[in-house]
């Protein structure tokens, strides 16, 4: 067999790395900002400290830097094993890792000064993003370039949802970035009205939809067979839920906008399509956990599984959970409340970070050539992250559904039952809780970077040969 | 033709596109084809050659 042909680890193992550094400091910016709203004495009067400021720095880190930094090394990763080649460029794969660095230190630092477009998950200015959408170009030529040259007959269904979030976050990204520059630091959307708020949501929707979940089923798709060791359990049903997502998920967007100046039709269409969401979701998420179907076992000894497969359970849960948010009469009481942060984090915690956090302790160990250095820390973290989370969103259901509550009450004159004032006062005791929470997550996320410290400390990177063409 | 009119076709040209990728995924021709995709993440061996020593050797 011909070992002189092998894969690119280096730049698997360069984002791998990074999932981690990121992961810890998208949510340690989280847990200090959730402080805040506890004890808003912590922004210290500094500008730079606020909540206004740091909030979107938190949601950037977490889902371009961490999230972000997970989906380049998984899909790198498996496109290589599951195509038999390597990478399509080097260079282009390593540009891309420094280009994506440098695009989350214009972030960091930008943001804190101010300098925003103010378009959520978006804010970035027009600097920043000519050069996203440069290294996202570049990371389509290096995926789709190892596609094309590959040496297996089919392309296995976790590159189809890879290749998917590629090509749509490319284009949601260009489109909703369109604006005017007056300054090198400002910029005007080219959009302008409610017209400009159907793009931005049509875009935030699809930055949930393709890039929070597309991709991360792509990690699904590979890494939950592997770890259980067994094929997908339906590989047609897998099909039918990549094109199923594809053909619903861009229509669902509207329902960011429900009671709005949006045309009543578009916030119907939203809504319907919203529902019709949850189909292909459950469809996937079955897929997912059945896939263990005969070895259920294997749950209860292997942490890095349990990962892996509760995160499936996360995203059934918020899947079923924002159709019905996405119900006008529901949206009518969820809607501007801690309700949609409860929602957002079981599918941020629960699903994007737990399937990312087992998809690096199936990596990381590979990529290093050694074992973990303890599975015992691997079930402390997934004990202490699912706490976690669990505290998190109950806290924002209950306060988001009494904020709700206090905000529609109308005394028998038709006079508002409660000042705005009261129910921030009624939620303290659940931003402590939810304070808790993330905390708990966050120190879970400490303890795996010391575990795979340890597990990579003095290791030698694994040059891994690609196994000889099929017969 | 209006763009009202245009919109209502192209609606129900992708609904039937659906409807036939669906019925293409479980027709029987396709049934092999799918098992040796969904084969492929275990056709490679995993021996691994850390530079120098091989630890699992």
């Amino acid at each position: 067999m011909a070992t002189s042909e092998t894969y690119n680890y280096k730049v698997v193992r360069q984002f791998a790395i990074m999932t981690i550094v990121w992961g810890i400091v998208g949510m340690a910016v989280g847990v200090f900002i959730a402080a805040q709203m506890a004890w808003p004495v912590l922004n210290f009067d500094v500008p730079w400290l606020t909540f206004s400021r740091l909030r979107p720095l938190h949601t950037n880190a977490v889902i371009f830097a961490f999230g972000g930094s997970a989906l380049f090394a998984t899909s790198y990763y498996v496109v290589q094993r599951t195509c038999h080649v390597r990478l399509f460029s080097d260079g282009l794969a390593a540009f891309t890792f420094w280009g994506w660095q440098l695009v989350i230190l214009s972030a960091a630092i930008t943001l804190p000064l101010g300098i925003t477009s103010a378009k959520e998950y978006a804010e970035l200015e027009w600097p920043i993003d000519v050069l996203i959408a440069v290294v996202w170009v570049a990371y389509a030529i290096v995926f789709f370039g190892t596609i094309i040259k590959r040496k297996t007959p089919h392309i296995y269904v976790a590159n189809w949802f890879y290749g998917g979030f590629i090509v749509t976050v490319a284009v949601l990204h260009i489109v909703n970035s369109a604006a005017l520059p007056v300054s090198f630091l400002k910029s005007y959307s080219a959009y302008a009205g409610v017209q400009d708020a159907m793009v931005q949501w049509w875009y935030g929707h699809n930055a949930v939809g393709f890039f929070l979940t597309a991709g991360f089923l792509g990690i699904m798709y590979y890494f939950v067979p592997k770890q259980a060791n067994r094929p997908v359990y339906s590989y047609r049903l897998s099909v039918v839920h990549f094109w199923a997502l594809v053909f619903t998920y861009i229509w669902a967007g509207p329902h960011h906008l429900h009671y709005t100046a949006l045309p009543d039709w578009t916030q119907s269409l939203g809504m319907v399509f919203s529902l019709i969401l949850l189909a292909p979701s459950w469809g996937g998420m079955i897929n997912g956990i059945m896939t263990l179907s005969g070895a259920w076992e294997k749950l209860r000894t292997d942490p890095v599984l349990r990962f892996l497969i509760v995160s499936v359970s996360f995203y059934g849960m918020s899947t079923f959970e924002g159709p019905m948010m996405a119900i006008k009469t529901v949206n009518a009481l969820s809607h501007y409340t801690d309700w949609t942060i409860g929602h957002v984090h079981s599918g941020a915690l629960g699903w994007v970070a737990m399937i990312s956090i087992g998809a690096m302790y199936y990596l990381l160990p590979r990529l290093f050539g050694r074992e973990l250095y303890s599975l015992k820390l691997v079930e402390v973290h997934f004990w202490v992250s699912t706490i976690g989370i669990a505290l998190y969103i109950v806290a924002m259901w209950v306060s988001g559904i009494m904020q709700g509550l206090m905000w529609r009450a109308v005394n028998a004159d038709g006079t508002l039952t409660y000042s705005f004032v009261e129910s921030v006062q009624a939620m303290h005791p659940f931003y402590i809780i939810r304070f808790s929470g993330g905390a708990l997550f966050l120190i879970g996320m400490l303890v795996m970077a010391y575990n795979i410290w340890r597990t990579i400390d003095g290791a030698k990177p694994v040059t891994a040969a690609i196994p000889a063409p099929a017969h | 033709m209006d763009i009202t009119l245009i919109q209502s076709i192209w609606t129900v040209v992708a609904f039937i596109t659906f409807i036939v990728i669906v019925l293409w995924a479980w027709s029987s021709h396709r049934k092999q084809a799918f098992e040796d995709a969904a084969r492929l993440p275990f056709e490679e061996d995993e021996h691994m050659t850390p530079s120098g020593e091989n630890r699992h050797g």
